[in-house]
């Protein structure tokens, strides 16, 4: 399937779940989606660098929350609509992305790894530290009830779930677009053998710099939306160690070679927080991801799709 | 006839370990040269800092009448330069084809600034792997590639760079009588198609056969450097392999 009919495929199930969610009206089911598909844009953006470039990220909770914390800002400095505030979101995060990757792209294994980690304490400290985004006490984000959207005189949470549905959307697009281009080839070379990579030119710091920069847009992009959903934004939830974990945990899960993986890991993994979130407790869930990882680490080292494709060559191949 | 490749004054040290002092080395285009010398005597590192994997701390290196000094190793194969490792590096996750497409299209594209199509780049890699004798492998992973296919492929991935010169570091290491034969016979072929190509290695009756100059590092320091037959009989080559 080539990209057009990809993503107009896409946007065309995007559209189908946007149009069967509001035909239930079932507000819960936008809160609960809202968080899942929140989780496909996070586990898609940290798998364009952990998965297709073999560099894992730990400081996920940091990008996110920068997403979160600019929105924060440009609430109290001059409100914004949210669709502005996701692009704003994506450009700070993007940047800092950058940046992080010149600083720490030099280090290999788990000395990247730590660096993104302690990244993301730095960010912590920096947010608890300044007053105007409301410090270690919070900030509160008070959101009408309704929104004009599409003609319509929408929930706010309706508004918000479309939204992240859209991003979702685009996040998948893109993630299966570098896949299938020269970008993702080279990437792909990285993981594999940094070495050999360069030796056949492929320029891989560069190649790294952009993969840093796009999964911390995309990471910011889905931290924009979060003080709205939320209502009320601490330094503790937004730089929470769920999000560090699942970033990591659902493409690990799904598969970190493709763009579905990313996509099942965080359906999968999402729908059993959900639900253990209401029948059971939300303390639940860092225990329910825990228990998956070590499950699939010696199940399926390589994720559902690696299992799946490991059986198909073993059936091909005599 | 001006070098192809002129190292000049090349050094480099480890801490205190100087595993380069003072290397100068010419090759002229469409030469074949073998560089020899014990474990440990720096030939990986002199092929290392021609590449660009490492740096060099002092002296130069040209390469077709420019300096390839502060390039990084990418740019050293756009350039022209291409190598194979002493342990076969494929790119694991990819298949034969597609470990092959990777420098058509990070160096061939770069240097050329051409657009290959999509068959164009198919049919590219087929004549590689034909020439190497695994186009029916195209699809397998390199997990199922014996050693010496595992050799042959690096060889393959080297040439799809369109190198001018090609380093092939130990590419018959580990290998049987005739799987050297095998590979010594492709890079006569590659050399035969006009690429200059600088064969390191340890099985000294193929080094013989292949190299028509010989150049001996020996901890570090260029020994000798001559006609083949001459340099085995050097007294330092004899006692750095021989010892006293």
């Amino acid at each position: 399937m080539n990209t057009t009919t990809f993503s107009l495929s896409a946007a065309a199930v995007g559209l189908a779940l946007l149009v069967f969610a509001h035909w239930l009206g079932v507000d819960y089911l936008y809160f609960a989606g809202y968080t899942i598909l929140q989780f496909i844009v996070l586990a898609t953006a940290w798998n364009i660098l952990g998965g297709y470039c073999g560099y894992v990220n730990f400081g996920s909770a940091a990008f996110f929350a920068i997403g979160a914390y600019s929105s924060v800002f440009w609430y109290k400095f001059y409100p914004l609509p949210v669709p502005v505030l996701i692009v704003f979101g994506a450009i700070v995060s993007g940047i800092i992305g950058l940046g992080t990757g010149y600083l720490t792209l030099r280090l290999r294994g788990a000395f990247f790894s730590i660096a993104t980690l302690a990244m993301a304490v730095v960010f912590q400290t920096l947010v608890v530290n300044w007053d105007y985004v409301g410090g270690s006490r919070g900030a509160y984000i008070i959101r009408p009830e309704t929104v004009e959207f599409a003609g319509l005189e929408v929930h706010y949470i309706e508004y918000l779930f479309a939204l992240m549905l859209a991003l979702a959307v685009i996040a998948l697009i893109t993630a299966r677009t570098i896949e299938r281009s020269q970008l993702g080839y080279g990437l792909a070379t990285i993981r594999d053998d940094e070495m050999a990579a360069e030796a056949c030119g492929v320029p891989t710091l560069r190649l790294k710099l952009i993969a840093t920069t796009l999964s911390g847009a995309f990471m910011g992009m889905a931290g924009a939306p979060f003080p709205y959903y939320i209502g009320y934004l601490q330094p503790q939830s937004a730089f929470g160690l769920e999000y560090a974990v699942n970033s990591i945990a659902m493409p690990m899960i799904g598969g970190t070679t493709t763009w579905l993986g990313p996509l099942i890991g965080s359906i999968l993994l999402g729908s059993a927080q959900q639900y253990a979130t209401v029948t059971i407790s939300s303390a639940v869930n860092l225990l329910i991801v825990g228990l998956m990882l070590v499950a699939f680490v010696i199940i399926a080292p390589n994720g559902l799709i690696g299992l799946v494709q490991e059986r198909r060559r073993a059936r091909k191949q005599p | 006839m001006s070098p192809l490749l002129h190292v000049d004054n090349l050094s480099k040290r480890f801490y205190g370990f100087v595993a380069l002092d003072g290397i100068n080395l010419e090759v002229q285009p469409g030469e074949r040269l073998g560089l020899i010398g014990p474990n440990g005597s720096g030939k990986s590192t002199l092929v290392n800092c021609i590449c660009g994997t490492l740096q060099n701390e002092a002296g130069s290196v040209h390469f077709d009448g420019k300096t390839l000094d502060g390039l990084a190793a990418h740019e050293r194969t756009h350039r022209g330069l291409a190598r194979s490792f002493q342990l076969p590096r494929p790119f694991h996750s990819m298949t034969l084809a597609h470990n092959l497409r990777i420098p058509l299209l990070y160096t061939v594209r770069a240097r050329e600034g051409m657009l290959h199509a999509h068959s164009d780049l198919e049919a590219r890699c087929h004549e590689l792997l034909q020439m190497v004798g695994l186009a029916d492998k195209a699809k397998r992973l390199p997990r199922d590639l014996t050693q010496v296919e595992m050799r042959k492929l690096e060889l393959a991935r080297a040439m799809a760079a369109e190198p001018k010169l090609l380093i092939a570091d130990e590419s018959m290491a580990g290998l049987s009588h005739s799987e050297v034969d095998d590979i010594l016979a492709l890079l006569l072929r590659l050399n035969e198609h006009g690429i200059t190509v600088i064969l390191i290695e340890h099985i000294m009756s193929a080094v013989m056969r292949f190299s028509q100059r010989l150049a001996v590092l020996v901890s570090g320091k260029k020994v000798a450097d001559g006609k083949p037959e001459d340099v085995v009989r050097n007294p330092d080559v004899v006692r750095a392999y021989l010892g006293q």
